[in-house]
């Protein structure tokens, strides 16, 4: 069987970011972006062309432009912060944790490359543990856009609001699943596909392998549900609730560790309010290394037919 | 004493009141140094008394940085204690936030908090929290405590008065241990890239650090060449000398198109006789004896 990739459009995050950028730095005149030495890749070099005055390039020190992201914050401006995602989040911990978190800054950590799909440049650039990192941390909001229309979406969104906030963004083009016209809402999940039998709840590229393998599941006549979990803190506690009550099996997908990312909070949900079988489909405990960007994927089992199996494994223990 | 050397042009200059750069150094009368002599002097005496009361706290890199914050919030800086949110106001990060019962004790006397609250220091429930906190105390600007990130904090607010072309000035004192962060250097090179010369910096040179001389536990000098190499615009002043303090600050203001450092050589636990250069006071609360003691000592100097 070949496997199964689907048929829709291939776009680009992070150049839906830049674009968005440069939208919003026409209105909003108190954005400022700062990037890290990798604005080409990041996609900010889009505003830094257009609002050279308003574009700061830290070079390579994250730390260093976390803190200074603080200042302008604290003075007013809605920041921006950009790098990859191994570095924004790693390398400058101490900085986000004690500068913009503790103090509640109007800080945006919007970070590309996040996960294994960075494909060749390896483990070292390949960060599985970034949710993590900032799902801990108290007054920080953590969402991860599925595609390109819900990337745009999430910019306007929060930089209409002055909470820090972590936006995690991929390397590679993902497929459109969503509409420009669909409503995003930060901490409500949107339900893509309506089903009784068991809940799949993807985040980021994952979603579109989620809404794979519920049509293939309905090949086995199992009428699955798909959630889009875009916003993983606050987490929309009430859809997964409902979803448990209502299926009373649930599999979670997610480009990241199987540790403290998406399928964690799910299961604490789960756990504390409506116990049911689950699975998270996700990177073991484990670092990345350098491959094709589909051949990671299927090595570390983030493929549709990983999530059709763990969906069949959920099922069997069903009552 | 070889490190007072350096700063030794400033000192005398000061004494006839013009510099070699035509810069009127007798910016305050003795009436002035009177007053914040005496400011001073009841910093010290509840920096002792807030630090006995909570039991715990970093009273030595305290005293040393007195005079520092007496000159920036009642000589320097433009800010208004009834309206501490004024948004043409210049600002100060204490990036050494150990040295909070200064600032706290600063913030009192210059109206920002009642007196009183200050015996709260470290307790269950209070705005004044170990390390400063932007979110609990009036006037505190940015939450800092963990070492090496003031410097930047002030390059970012400094980035944001230049776009929006107020004249703002940002202070930020940063302790000499804290020069071991490498973060410090990042934001050096920064302040330098982007000339911010709204910036000045206070280094806090009080030669102690938690576990002993800076020179011992991790060499920074020669500092001074390693602040002019990064751009810098460096000054040298006896930390405890107002008039200095104040002439330094005032020719940095003066100064386009670098930040400044004004290297601070002060005394860690200055004014209380048992404690100056003690490196067990860096972190250890007097006990009810040793106040008693240090507030008798700080009584006694009243001129």
């Amino acid at each position: 069987m070949p496997p199964m990739t689907g048929n829709w459009k291939l776009e680009s995050q992070r150049k839906t970011y830049g674009k968005t950028l440069v939208e919003l730095g026409k209105t909003r005149k108190d954005i400022v972006v700062l990037d890290a030495d990798l604005s080409s890749s990041t996609q900010t070099a889009m505003f830094a062309q257009v609002f050279p005055e308003r574009f700061f390039n830290c070079g390579i020190a994250e730390a260093n432009m976390m803190d200074t992201a603080a200042g302008m914050a604290a003075s007013g401006k809605t920041v921006f912060a950009s790098t990859f995602a191994v570095f924004g989040t790693g390398r400058c911990y101490d900085q986000i944790r004690q500068s913009i978190a503790y103090p509640k800054l109007n800080v945006k950590i919007v970070l590309s490359h996040a996960g294994i799909t960075v494909g060749g440049d390896g483990a070292s650039h390949q960060i599985v543990e970034d949710i993590a990192l900032m799902r801990v941390l108290p007054n920080m909001t953590v969402i991860v856009p599925a595609d390109a229309p819900e990337t745009a979406k999430v910019i306007m969104k929060i930089a209409e609001n002055k909470s820090p906030t972590f936006v995690r963004l991929g390397r590679t083009d993902v497929p459109t699943i969503t509409a420009s016209e669909d409503a995003f809402e930060i901490g409500r999940a949107p339900i893509l596909r309506e089903g009784a039998d068991i809940t799949l709840v993807g985040t980021g590229i994952m979603v579109s392998r989620c809404l794979l393998a519920a049509e293939e599941l309905k090949k086995h006549k199992i009428d699955a549900r798909v959630i889009n979990m875009s916003t993983i803190k606050p987490l929309d506690e009430k859809v997964i609730v409902k979803a448990a009550r209502e299926t009373g099996a649930m599999v979670t997908a997610e480009e990241h560790s199987i540790l403290e990312g998406l399928g964690s909070a799910v299961a604490m949900t789960l756990g504390e309010n409506a116990s049911i079988p689950m699975r998270r489909v996700g990177i073991p405990d484990t670092f990345g290394e350098s491959g094709d960007c589909e051949e990671l994927m299927a090595k570390y089992g983030l493929t549709a037919e990983n999530i059709v199996e763990a969906a069949h494994e959920v099922l069997s223990r069903k009552k | 004493m070889k490190l007072r050397n350096a700063f030794v042009q400033i000192a005398d200059t000061a004494n006839v009141g013009l510099s070699a750069g035509g810069i009127r150094l007798d910016l305050v009368n003795a009436d002035e140094i009177n007053e914040m002599t005496e400011k001073a002097r009841r910093i010290r005496q509840h920096i002792i008394k807030m630090t006995n009361a909570a039991g715990s706290g970093h009273p030595g890199g305290s005293l040393s940085a007195v005079e520092i914050l007496t000159c920036v919030y009642f000589k320097i800086m433009k800010h208004d204690p009834k309206n501490p949110g004024w948004p043409e106001r210049d600002r100060f990060i204490l990036s050494k936030g150990h040295a909070a019962p200064a600032l706290y004790a600063v913030l009192a006397e210059a109206g920002y908090l009642p007196v009183e609250e200050l015996m709260t220091l470290r307790k269950l429930g209070c705005r004044l929290q170990g390390h400063p906190s932007m979110k609990t105390t009036p006037g505190v600007e940015m939450s800092t405590g963990s070492l090496g990130h003031g410097l930047a904090v002030a390059n970012g607010m400094a980035l944001a008065a230049k776009l929006d072309r107020r004249l703002n000035r940002i202070y930020v004192l940063c302790g000499d241990g804290e020069m071991d962060v490498g973060e410090v250097w990042e934001s050096a090179m920064l302040a330098a890239h982007f000339k911010l010369d709204n910036v000045t910096m206070y280094l806090d040179r009080n030669m102690l650090q938690l576990d002993g001389p800076t020179e011992k536990i991790m060499s920074i000098e020669p500092i001074a060449d390693k602040w002019k190499a990064f751009g810098w615009y460096v000054q040298e002043v006896d930390g405890h000398n107002m008039r200095e303090i104040i002439a330094a600050t005032h020719r940095a203001k003066e100064t386009h198109g670098k930040p400044s450092v004004i290297i601070c050589h002060t005394m860690k636990g200055k004014g209380v006789s048992f404690m100056e250069g003690v490196l067990n006071f860096h972190g250890k609360a007097p006990n009810n004896e040793e106040c008693a003691k240090a507030l008798e000592e700080l009584g006694a100097c009243r001129q």
